[in-house]
Order: structure tokens, then sequence, then C-alpha cells
């Protein structure tokens, strides 16, 4: 039960899209339009995991009082508002009204939902992400090394694409035609990008693809088991 | 103060938090940080909710009790073949009881099918097949070209292409050891790839600066609309 | 210990200063920088101008706030294209933090810039669906089984069953548009419209991605990618051609030329870091003798 079944339903699911792909018959298109459909289903149901599991570690934090527990009562109390918005899509109607309006659009400007995705969510996230460019130029300065020839040639890579649309590209802007057409820095950049980059990228994307295809595989067939997880 | 400049200031307050971390780690920052997880963990689940549990599932297994929020659900007749995959989220969600989290495998089983069955054959036709293809149909020779270098350079690029890939290919296969000619082309495929992290590299910086710049854009446009 | 070698051990958060001064001061300056198109995104550009007039292009969204700099003006310059070009432009989204994306490209672009186009004639939100690429995947056999309504734009048009909607009449599955525009910042996004959509129902695909996965996207240009928009500088590259045919946009529709001034000066600064690392090591190296 615990392990054969979860087993069957992987092999069975898995082999029926690889046949729906191959076969164009009208009736096998039908278990390629509900399949999907069903998976999209159950991937919401995952969101609502996910809230949910957030707040059983949070809660069992706040119980306990353990260390540094007010932020997660802040994260609990984030997470309630937001739901309860949303949920019941409390806000303004088009006519003014304050109340709850089911059914409606999400992002309409009245909704208290749609605010909280303005004030909180947009700019927390945004500015997350923008982190990353300190630590990027942090990490630029302090480890990027050329120690080797491979590592020279990763950084001059590097360097022909960072300066590309900068005024530094007017340093080969007086090599004549036709060279120019290969040399000159942004030339050379497209060139980078869509030669030897296109090598590189094509090479690592097939070694995926292997590794997807054989992994793939071995679920179907169920060689592949770790994802059932524990000894039960 | 209207909802829109409170949520600008709220917005812009919360930014100024989350940077304060560049200096050191601080209360501001961890409220923010925590806050951002609790919403968005919400944000998440509504969406799923009105997107797809209310439109997808309960609107077609009942849509006689949801034709006031569904439109497409009046006058709609049950379809029942839903219920399966309402027993698979709720299987799902059993993963928060502990003493009957197994069971939760099953809809976890059909997600991991769905995935490989899909992945095989469109991984197999679009990045591995298309790719072989294209690779080995790689022209050498440019008829068209109107001087020399353009032809010496088609060539060239064409070389890189396909030996690049070759080599590349080379240098991931770990079953034979990298001696004699076969070191040499993994050591050539190391070279093009080097290329290729550069260029990701170089994109990867003009990806995060890019970032920063739609952050400080918001700061600029909130102070100057605290002075006009 | 000399003042290179100083250097290589200086605090990071005058790197962050650095950084933050270099990109704020070109910023106030509000100078659209030149970004002649590149072969990539010229073609991507040349493929949505040769569309003819009522083609059907469908256009989806899948970022988030976090890449709304990068890929904010690769939709908003499609949006303009197609719309001057008289196109049937259908939005969707496979990311939940598309729909408030999708509502404000409408406000501020198609109403107050194309304010004679009509909503379920011209341009149609269809919302958001779940399911990454499941979601694309059920859309290439029955779109109208995803999408049983569209989402609406208040109560001048509220939300109506999908077979009610002109545009709609002779879409039943994504074969039956003539362009499909990926502008995406991950996981499900572009890559996958190319390998659940473009490939297997062969429909032309372009679109625009953030500039940490164009690189990765190289690969399936031209033939499984019609041409592509990598970063903000991408976006800039297909506001410079817009703008070359339409010079209505100037100002507006170029916010990315705009924001490449401080780009290009960032790109210079962490270039200068680099090298002052590296001589900073090596001449750390050279009197440590390792």
């Amino acid at each position: 039960m615990k392990r054969t079944i979860p087993l069957l339903i992987t092999a069975v699911v898995g082999a029926l899209l690889v046949f729906a792909y191959y076969v164009p018959h009208p009736a096998v298109g039908g278990i390629n339009r509900k399949i999907p459909d069903f998976f999209n289903i159950i991937a919401a149901f995952a969101f609502v995991l996910g809230g949910g599991n957030l707040l059983r570690v949070h809660l069992t934090k706040i119980s306990r009082r353990d260390h540094e527990w007010l932020y997660a009562l802040v994260t609990v109390l984030g997470f309630v508002v937001m739901l309860f918005v949303g949920l019941t899509m409390f806000g303004r109607d088009e006519d003014g009204r304050l109340g709850m309006h089911p059914g409606g659009d999400l992002a309409s400007p009245g909704l208290v939902f749609d605010w909280m995705y303005r004030a909180i969510f947009d700019p927390c996230q945004s500015t997350m992400f923008s982190l990353l460019a300190f630590f990027v130029a942090s990490a630029s300065y302090r480890a990027f090394r050329a120690k080797t020839p491979e590592a020279t040639l990763l950084l001059i890579a590097a360097f022909v694409i960072l300066v590309r649309s900068t005024p530094v590209s007017v340093l080969t802007g007086w090599i004549p035609e036709p060279f120019a057409q290969y040399l000159h820095l942004p030339n050379l950049a497209a060139w980078i990008m869509s030669v030897p980059n296109l090598a590189g990228q094509r090479t690592i994307q097939i070694g995926i693809a292997l590794g997807i295809i054989s992994n793939s595989l071995r679920l179907i067939l169920g060689i592949e088991r770790s994802h059932l997880g524990g000894k039960d | 103060m209207n909802a829109e400049s409170v949520a600008t200031w709220v917005g812009a307050l919360l930014t100024l938090m989350i940077f304060s971390f560049l200096y050191r780690d601080n209360a501001f920052y961890k409220f923010a940080e925590h806050l951002f997880v609790g919403v968005s963990a919400a944000y998440w689940m509504v969406q799923g909710f009105w997107q797809q549990i209310i439109p997808n599932l309960m609107a077609k297994l009942f849509p006689r009790q949801f034709e006031s929020v569904v439109e497409a659900a009046r006058g709609a007749a049950p379809e029942y073949i839903y219920a399966i995959p309402l027993l698979l989220g709720l299987i799902l969600l059993c993963r928060l009881i502990p003493s009957i989290a197994w069971i939760s495998r099953w809809s976890m089983a059909f997600i991991i099918g769905y995935t490989a069955g899909t992945n095989l054959p469109r991984y197999l036709v679009s990045d591995f097949m298309i790719q072989v293809e294209k690779t080995l149909s790689t022209p050498l020779w440019n008829p068209q070209a109107t001087h020399w270098l353009d032809s010496v350079m088609f060539f060239v690029s064409g070389l890189v292409i396909v030996g690049g890939v070759v080599c590349g290919l080379i240098y991931f296969f770990f079953s034979k050891e990298h001696t004699g000619a076969f070191g040499r082309a993994s050591r050539a495929g190391i070279w093009v790839l080097m290329v290729a992290f550069g260029a990701s590299f170089g994109y990867t910086v003009m990806a995060r600066i890019s970032l920063l710049i739609g952050r400080i854009s918001f700061l600029r446009d909130w102070i100057e609309s605290v002075f006009t | 210990m000399s003042v290179l070698e100083r250097l290589g051990s200086l605090d990071r958060r005058w790197i962050f200063l650095l950084i933050a001064v270099a990109v704020t001061i070109p910023l106030l300056l509000e100078r659209p920088a030149p970004t002649p198109p590149s072969p990539i995104v010229q073609n991507l550009y040349d493929a949505i101008d040769a569309l003819p007039p009522g083609s059907k292009l469908l256009m989806s969204l899948d970022f988030g706030p976090s890449t709304v700099p990068e890929n904010d003006p690769m939709a908003r310059g499609v949006t303009r294209h197609a719309l001057s070009k008289d196109l049937k432009l259908y939005l969707m989204t496979i990311w939940a933090t598309g729909p408030p994306l999708i509502a404000s490209l409408m406000e501020e672009v198609v109403d107050a810039e194309f304010p004679d186009k009509v909503y379920g004639v011209d341009y149609l939100n269809l919302g958001y669906k779940v399911g990454n690429q499941g979601a694309i995947q059920a859309l290439t056999s029955d779109f109208k089984g995803q999408y049983t309504a569209d989402v609406g734009r208040g109560q001048m048009h509220p939300s109506r069953p999908i077979d009610q909607i002109p545009m709609m009449d002779d879409v039943r599955a994504i074969r039956d548009f003539d362009f499909i525009v990926g502008i995406g910042s991950g996981f499900p996004g572009l890559k996958e419209w190319v390998q659940f959509a473009g490939d297997p129902e062969d429909v032309p695909v372009g679109g625009g991605v953030t500039a940490v996965e164009a690189p990765l996207l190289y690969p399936y240009y031209p033939q499984q990618l019609a041409g592509l928009m990598g970063g903000l500088l991408g976006a800039a590259e297909y506001e410079a051609a817009l703008t070359a045919d339409f010079p209505r946009f100037e100002g507006p529709g170029q916010q990315a030329q705009i924001r490449m001034f401080p780009q290009t000066v960032a790109h210079l600064v962490i270039v200068a870091f680099v090298v002052l690392g590296n001589i900073s090591y090596f001449a750390t190296k050279r009197r440590t003798g390792r």
C-alpha cells in the first residue's frame, strides 16, 4: 500500500502520457486533456499544503517561545490577514461598496488583497532580489581571479559581454570593415553569444536532456524510488 | 493621503528595511523578511484557490452551487470525473497530519508520474534530437558570402559550434580516462564551456544590476512624491 | 602591506556604496542610451512585424515583481508593437504574480496609448492558470476547457464565458494562434512554451527573458525560437527598433533605454572591480612568493 500503489500510479500516469504524446487517436487525446487538468488542480492544492505547513512550523515556534518567536508571530499575522482578505475578496467594488466580493478579479484595485500585494509583496520581493546586485559586485571584487588560463578566458568573455553596450566600445570603433564585423566590441559580443556560447549551452542542454530522459524512465519503470521517502 | 500613497510609503519603508541588511543584519530586516514570507505564502494560496480550485474543480463538480461566482458554471452539467483530482488533492493535504502523512505519497506519485511522462518525450525532442540535428547540420560554407573574411569566419563559426559541442560532450564523458586525443578533445571542450560560462556571468551581472536600478528608480519616485 | 594589497581586503560595504552611487547618479540624469538592435532581437521584431493585421498573438507574462525592471519593458514593447499593427492580443500568465502585471499593462499602455482599442475585440485578458507546464499542455489540446471565462475589466467589461467572446470564436487550441510571445524569468517560462507549445504544435514562438536565462536559450534560436530579448539590453534594443518605425513611442516607450545608461556605468564599475581585485591578488602573490 505504502510503496506499491504510489509506484503503480507513477508508472500508469507516466506511461499513459508518453503513449498519448505519440498516438494522435482522439480517444487518447482525452487522456492528454484530462491528466494535465488534474495535475493543475493538484498543484493548486500544493499551495494550500505549503501554507498549512508554514502555519504549523511557525505556530509551533510561537507556542514554544523559541528563539526569535516574535518574528514567527509577524509571519503568521501577515499570512492570516492576507489569506482572509484574499479568500473573501474583501474591499471596495467599483461602486465603492465595502464588503466581500467573491468571484471578481483579484487584481481589482479596490481589494485589500491587491493593496497588500502592491504595498508588501511587490516591494519586498523586488528588493530581496535587488540585493544580489551588491553581492555580485562584492564577489566580482573578492573572488574572480584569473588564476588559470581557463579562468582568464572566462573573464575575457565576460568583459566583452559587459562592455559591449558601454562607451568603452568606441575603443574598437576605428577597426575598418570587414574586420569590424567580427572585432568591433558589440559585434564580437554577438559572435560570442551565437557561436561559442551556443556550443557550450547546447552541450549542457544535451547533457541535462539525457539526464532527465534517463531519470524519467527510471521513475516510470519504478527503478528510482527515492521520492517515496523513508523505510515504510 | 489615499490608499495608493499609503501603499507607496509602506513599500518604500519596507525597501529601506531590507536594504539595511547591507550594513548589517538587524531587527528591521528580519521584520520585513518574516512579513514577506507570511504574505507571499498566503498570496500563492489565494491565487491557487480562486484561479484553479474554484473555477476548474468545484464549479465543475457542483456547477449549480458555484454559478454565482463562476459564470461559466451557469447551466452546466456536473463532471463527476473531477472527483479524482479532488480526492488526490485532499490526500496531498494529509501530509500535514503525521500519523497518515504516508498516504500523501499517492498524490506525490501522480505529480511525479505526470512530470516524468511529460518531460521524457519533450526533452527528448526539443533538447536532444533537435539540438543534435541542428549541430550535425551546421553549414560550414556560406554561398552568399561576398568577402573572403565572411567565408572564413562562417567556416570557423561552424567548426566552433560542431567541434565545441562534440568536445564539450567528450569532457562530460567520465567512463573513459581523459588521455591522449580524448584528453585533448576534452580540454578543447573545457575552453568552449569557459567562454559560455563567461557569457553567462556577464549576463548575470547585467540582470542583477537591472533589478537594483528598478528599486532605486522606485525610491527616487517616492522621494519626489514627498517633495511635490 | 602595500596599497594594492590592502585594497584586496577592503570592507565590502564600501563596494556596496560604490555600486549604489554608480547606479543612482546616472539614473537621475534620465538619458536614453543608444542601443541598436542585435540580430537576435531584430529577428523577433521582424517576425512580429510580418504578421498581417488581425493575426492572433498570445502573450504570456510569466514573471513577478522581482524581475519587472527587465521583463516589463519587454511586455510593453511587444504590446505597443502588436496593437500598432492591429494584431489581436491575448494576454495570459502561468505565474501567480502575473495578474497584477497584466492589469497594469492594460491600464498604463493599452488605455493610455490605444484608447481606440476595444476590450474583447482587440485585446483580451485570460488571466492566470495554475499548473506550470501542465497549464501549457492543457491549452494545446483544449484551450476553452482551461479558460472557461476571461477575467474581464471592471463593470464596463465583466467576466464572460469564453464562448461569448468574439475574439475566441475560432480559438480551440494553441495551434490556432499565429504567434506566441513568452515574457519570462524562470520556470515555467519561455523554455516551456518552446517545449510544450512551439515544437509539438508547430506555432512560432519568441519572447524575452531575464539576462540570467538568456544565454541558456540560444540553442533554440532560430529554428525553435524566432527571436529573443535578453535582459534589459534586449528590451532596450526592441524599444530602439520600435521607436525607429513608430516615433510616437519616443519618451514613454524608452524606459529600458533610459535605464541602460546607469546599467552601462555599473558594468564599467564591475569591470574595474574585477581588474583591481586581480591586481591586488597578483601583487600579494608576488610579495609572498605564493
